[in-house]
């Protein structure tokens, strides 16, 4: 029900432009406008994202620890265990970036599973696979695209495309292994949403859809660049003119509207992007858990918002147990007195700590 | 803001990241190429609009049935006839390859293998 | 209460198959033997928390106060405001459902609200429909929905079946931490007044009393007079007792569990740190009122963890000790490692923490000047101070459970790893995706180990069980080891439930057990009176 929602969203947002560039010829709305105007709520939205997390404080060294911990000199830590159990900068810097690179804890995925009375775990790494098959794709075919919006095109820029196309026996034009790769990730994260019933039954709608948004790009980019070819000197003109600020839809040539589709898709997604759970790709930098150093013992960690609390003293402890602790020879401290201590707590109203606004 | 500094830092590097094309076109922008039609002729085997999008997929038809079915005439949409041959028929108008085919190509990188077995008239002629 | 057996427990458990309605619109159903009691108002009263009068779960309605729905709204506000990880876990969740089978308690139900995911999914929901305009917009469509009094009971149930182990965290690709979630959870039903028997009377205990147990400071030194006269019985090594409790100046302050002085087999564990204290003469004092490591108040909330562990730095400055030794514990290492420095800190009337055996500076403990009693032996063990017989427990053969604290948030897997390999001469470990970071809780900690929840502890303790009974099938495993507290007090009656025929108890026992003391006496039991493999030959018994 929820896939079949959000198909229908694609859907509908294939027609906005079929319809606004094919009938309406509405070629300067969906070629400069809106491209503008997404690419614009996709940045400030990001940036909006970022400081509204920024603006919370990460009160406590809450580092997830997956090796084993700097201690004694005569321990050892492998590799393994500076990147999973980081004490210093550069180990926490290593440990993101095989997370943002790698997927390091993706890599980890276990399967378990229940047979009679005997729990069974084994290796699970096609998630692994099927998303780095995506993220990869999906970058590559990204830093693709500069060759549309430079010129003169970097030559590391060509050199990708280049190397992206070497396979020359599939026809003309020569495929791109990303379209194929990103297309096999697609599916693979697709099906499983369907046909792995524990991930179907917490898959909403907002995780169907950029799912099938992606797919809808893809699909018109291959079916642009195989199928229903358009004039790729126009859709440079005007892709460059995008990027140089100076945009123009190209006279005397009219681009396909397959183009205003795939552009139209691009640009939902770059609007969609902040509002949704795709924020992954920025969050995953702020992570606590991941980018923080195991060292808690050694450096300390500030709270902006820590705050002194009500606790009982020894003083008051001795004085309800001074006759039991005499008894049993338990040593009776005489120095000590009873103190009055500054505190505040959350649980009482009008006690409630300064920095915390309520 | 907590930890404005490498907060900013990472915004800072977001924004770079993707703004990458002007920084890639920065003060090295060139204008636009123009490709050289030829001046005398002045319709080609397709409409201009059809061959401006699908020339590689016309090429390599030809090239098929060229070599591996020895047909050598093309029956272009309005019914005219055409020899199938790049050389022959294509280059006859669009003579120099620099300034037609390359202006595009290097304008959109795109790699053709046509010059991987033909030889362009222009370096032809300096071989002779 | 009484549990099915074994192998009927978890005959309804079925990984693959998920319910045919939307988990929106099951209404929790909170069955008997999956939740905890409430506590008593007086109780939450004395402790300056808010309560909702005497009711139980069960009842059909809960009284909350009027207003609260304005409460819950206020108090997730403001855990976002407070909390970067909780703000950021809520937004970045991509439903990859990585996290689904990694989490004991789905493991052992079946449940698919203890996937990891489901259970974030929980607040998750409400923070879409409550705060967010697409969200009231677009409604279950994407994850959203309203707050109800049925979404609080369903908060109550399902982080009260969380146990803060982490397991999930390390396999999520953004670091999620359910953990986290739970806490701040929990600390947003406190603040309504929701509190459970078992998690706050502890905290109570620990408060006004010095420990969970609520053990008064005469009955603690008792408790420890019976070990050490028990120990001398069975060794003939007498132990003086006195000066480990309430004296000043000596340079190191040991912080105990109350599992260990209070009931079998923690016991043990306690016995072996008294005996190792005395072995090496160290110089080390116990207060009276800092009887508890642990943190009963971290299952509450943050604040409550501070004002119960405020005395530990408080009686380390009062006994005038230079740092600060802490026993085998699993969530109060959590406390220790990871919140002290923050809370605490700077703690300068405090010295680096240097073995006085050895001279090893714990450069690692350089700023919050506390070092784990398991650090501490492995470094005497490395320097050779102690004189060990690991033959003397050859009639164990001992599997380690890595508990999840230490594991996921210190780090803590060689250390203990090298005690055992020096004590004991048959370790084996378990299947290599249960133990270290990927280890299984035991399925209680967090606060769960009540008896009224009997029947989802053993649920959630299952993928460990498994794994204990499979070194046991394959290798005749008969002795557990853990360093925590809460472990101690769960293995027994989880094993007894799913293997009976393996023994539990801490690392220190087995250092203790395996101790060669001058002037000790025959003797052919343990430090447990189980009969040794080897009789120990004492002064009362020359070699011919």
């Amino acid at each position: 029900m929820n896939a079949l929602v959000s198909f229908i969203i694609l859907v509908i947002l294939i027609f906005i432009p079929w319809i606004g560039v094919g009938v309406l010829c509405l070629d300067s709305l969906f070629g400069i406008i809106i491209p503008y105007a997404c690419f614009l709520v996709f940045v400030i939205g990001l940036i909006y994202r970022i400081i509204y997390w920024a603006k919370s404080p990460v009160p406590y060294k809450i580092p997830t620890t997956c090796g084993q911990q700097k201690s004694l000199p005569w321990v050892k830590r492998s590799l393994k265990d500076r990147l999973e159990s980081p004490f210093y900068t550069w180990e926490v810097i290593l440990r993101m970036f095989l997370e943002i690179v790698f997927f390091r804890s993706l890599f980890r995925n276990l399967r378990a599973d229940l047979y009679g009375k005997r729990l069974i775990y084994g290796s699970a790494k096609w998630l692994w696979l099927g998303a780095i098959l995506f993220h990869w794709s999906l970058f590559i075919i990204l830093l693709r695209h500069l060759r549309l919006f430079t010129y003169p095109v970097p030559s590391l820029i060509q050199g990708l495309d280049y190397l992206d196309s070497f396979i020359q026996t599939l026809g003309v034009p020569p495929v791109y292994i990303t379209d194929i790769l990103i297309l096999a990730g697609l599916t693979f994260l697709l099906l499983r949403r369907f046909i792995d019933s524990k991930v179907s039954y917490l898959s909403y709608g907002s995780d169907f859809f950029p799912l099938f948004l992606i797919i809808g790009i893809v699909v018109s980019g291959i079916l642009m660049r195989y199928y229903f070819k358009v004039d790729l000197y126009a859709v440079k003109q005007l892709t460059l003119g995008l990027a140089t600020f100076n945009p123009s839809i190209p006279e005397g040539a009219k681009i396909g509207v397959i183009f205003y589709i795939h552009l139209f898709l691009v640009s939902s997604l770059a609007a969609y992007f902040p509002f949704s759970k795709l924020v992954h790709m920025v969050g995953v930098f702020f992570s606590p858990t991941r980018n923080m150093a195991n060292n808690n013992r050694a450096v300390r960690h500030i709270n902006p918002w820590e705050y002194p609390v009500k606790h009982l003293t020894y003083a008051e402890f001795q004085e309800r147990f001074r006759d039991v602790m005499e008894q049993a020879g338990i040593p009776i401290d005489e120095e000590v007195e009873k103190e009055e201590h500054e505190w505040y707590s959350i649980y009482i109203p009008g006690k409630e700590p300064p920095k915390i606004k309520v | 803001m907590y930890n404005a500094g490498k907060v900013i830092f990472f915004i800072i590097v977001l924004i770079l990241f993707f703004t990458i094309p002007m920084w890639l076109n920065f003060g090295r922008l060139e204008a636009i190429p123009q490709p050289e039609l030829p001046k005398e002729e002045k319709k080609c085997v397709e409409s201009k609009d059809y061959m401006k999008a699908y020339h590689m997929k016309l090429l390599d038809n030809w090239r098929k049935r060229a070599i591996r079915e020895n047909q050598h005439m093309y029956i272009a949409s309005d019914g005219e006839k055409y020899t199938i041959s790049l050389q022959r028929a294509c280059m006859k108008c669009h003579t120099e390859k620099e300034k037609f085919c390359d202006r595009c190509h290097n304008f959109v990188i795109t790699h053709p293998d046509c010059w991987d077995c033909h030889i362009a008239p222009e370096v032809a002629k300096k071989w002779q | 209460m009484s549990l099915p057996k074994p192998d009927e427990l978890i005959a309804d458990v079925n990984l693959h198959k998920t319910p045919e309605k939307d988990w929106m619109d099951i209404k929790p159903e909170l069955k008997k033997g999956y939740y905890l009691g409430i506590v008593d108002p007086k109780i939450l009263e004395e402790l300056d928390l808010p309560n909702m009068g005497k009711w139980q779960p069960y009842d059909e309605k809960w009284p909350l106060p009027e207003n609260w729905k304005e409460i819950v709204r206020k108090a997730i506000l403001r855990r976002m405001e407070m909390h970067r990880s909780f703000k950021l876990f809520m937004d970045i969740c991509v439903r990859c459902g990585a996290c689904a089978d990694k989490c004991h308690f789905f493991l052992g139900t079946g449940d698919p609200k203890n996937m990891p995911v489901l259970r974030a999914e929980l607040v998750r929901s409400i923070i879409k429909g409550e705060f967010s305009t697409f969200g009231k917009l677009l409604g279950k469509f994407v994850g959203a929905r309203k707050l109800t009094e049925d979404v609080i009971k369903e908060w109550f149930y399902y982080f009260y079946q969380c146990t803060e182990c982490r397991r999930c965290s390390v396999f999520c690709p953004y670091g999620i931490d359910t953990a986290e979630v739970t806490m701040i959870m929990r600390e947003i039903l406190l603040e309504l007044g929701i509190a459970t028997d078992w998690g706050i009377k502890p905290v109570h205990n620990s408060y006004y009393i010095g420990n969970h147990v609520g053990v008064q400071p005469h009955t603690f030194k008792e408790n420890l007079e019976f070990l050490v006269w028990e120990f001398e019985e069975i060794t003939g090594i007498h132990i003086d007792l006195d000066k480990y409790i309430n004296r000043k100046g000596a340079e190191i302050l040991f912080v105990p569990i109350s599992g260990d002085y209070y009931a079998d087999p923690g016991i043990y564990t306690m016995m072996g740190i008294l005996v190792l204290f005395h072995y090496l003469d160290l110089d080390v004092t116990m207060s009276p009122f800092a009887t508890e490591g642990g943190n009963f108040g971290f299952f509450n909330s943050f604040e409550m963890a501070k004002r119960l562990h405020s005395k530990i730095y408080e009686e380390a400055k009062r006994l005038k000790v230079k740092w600060i030794l802490g026993g085998e514990c699993g969530h109060k290492w959590r406390v220790w490692n990871q919140y002290h420095n923050t809370w605490f800190g700077p703690i300068n009337f405090l010295e680096v923490p240097k073995s006085p055996i050895t001279g090893t500076v714990f450069e690692h403990a350089k700023d919050n000047k506390i070092v784990h009693i398991v650090e501490f032996t492995a470094d005497l063990i490395a320097h050779g101070k102690l004189k060990l017989d690991p033959s003397r427990n050859d009639h164990l053969i001992v599997t380690y459970h890595d508990s999840c604290n230490p594991s996921r948030a210190m780090g803590f897997f060689e250390e203990p790893r090298y005690i055992l390999k020096h004590v004991c001469n048959n370790f084996v470990e378990m299947p290599e995706n249960t133990i270290r970071e990927k280890t299984f809780c035991c399925g209680s900690g967090a606060g769960l180990n009540a008896g009224e929840n009997l029947e989802i502890r053993q649920r959630g303790g299952f993928p460990r069980a498994n794994a204990v009974e499979y070194v046991h099938k394959n290798y005749g495993v008969n002795q557990l080891v853990c360093i925590c507290a809460i472990d101690r007090a769960v293995f027994p009656t989880l094993l007894q439930y799913w293997v009976p025929e393996v023994d539990v108890g801490g690392l220190h026992e087995l250092v203790a057990n395996a101790l060669v003391f001058e002037g000790e006496k025959s003797r052919d039991v343990d430090l447990r009176r189980r009969p040794l493999k080897h009789p120990v030959k004492g002064v009362d018994q020359p070699e011919e």
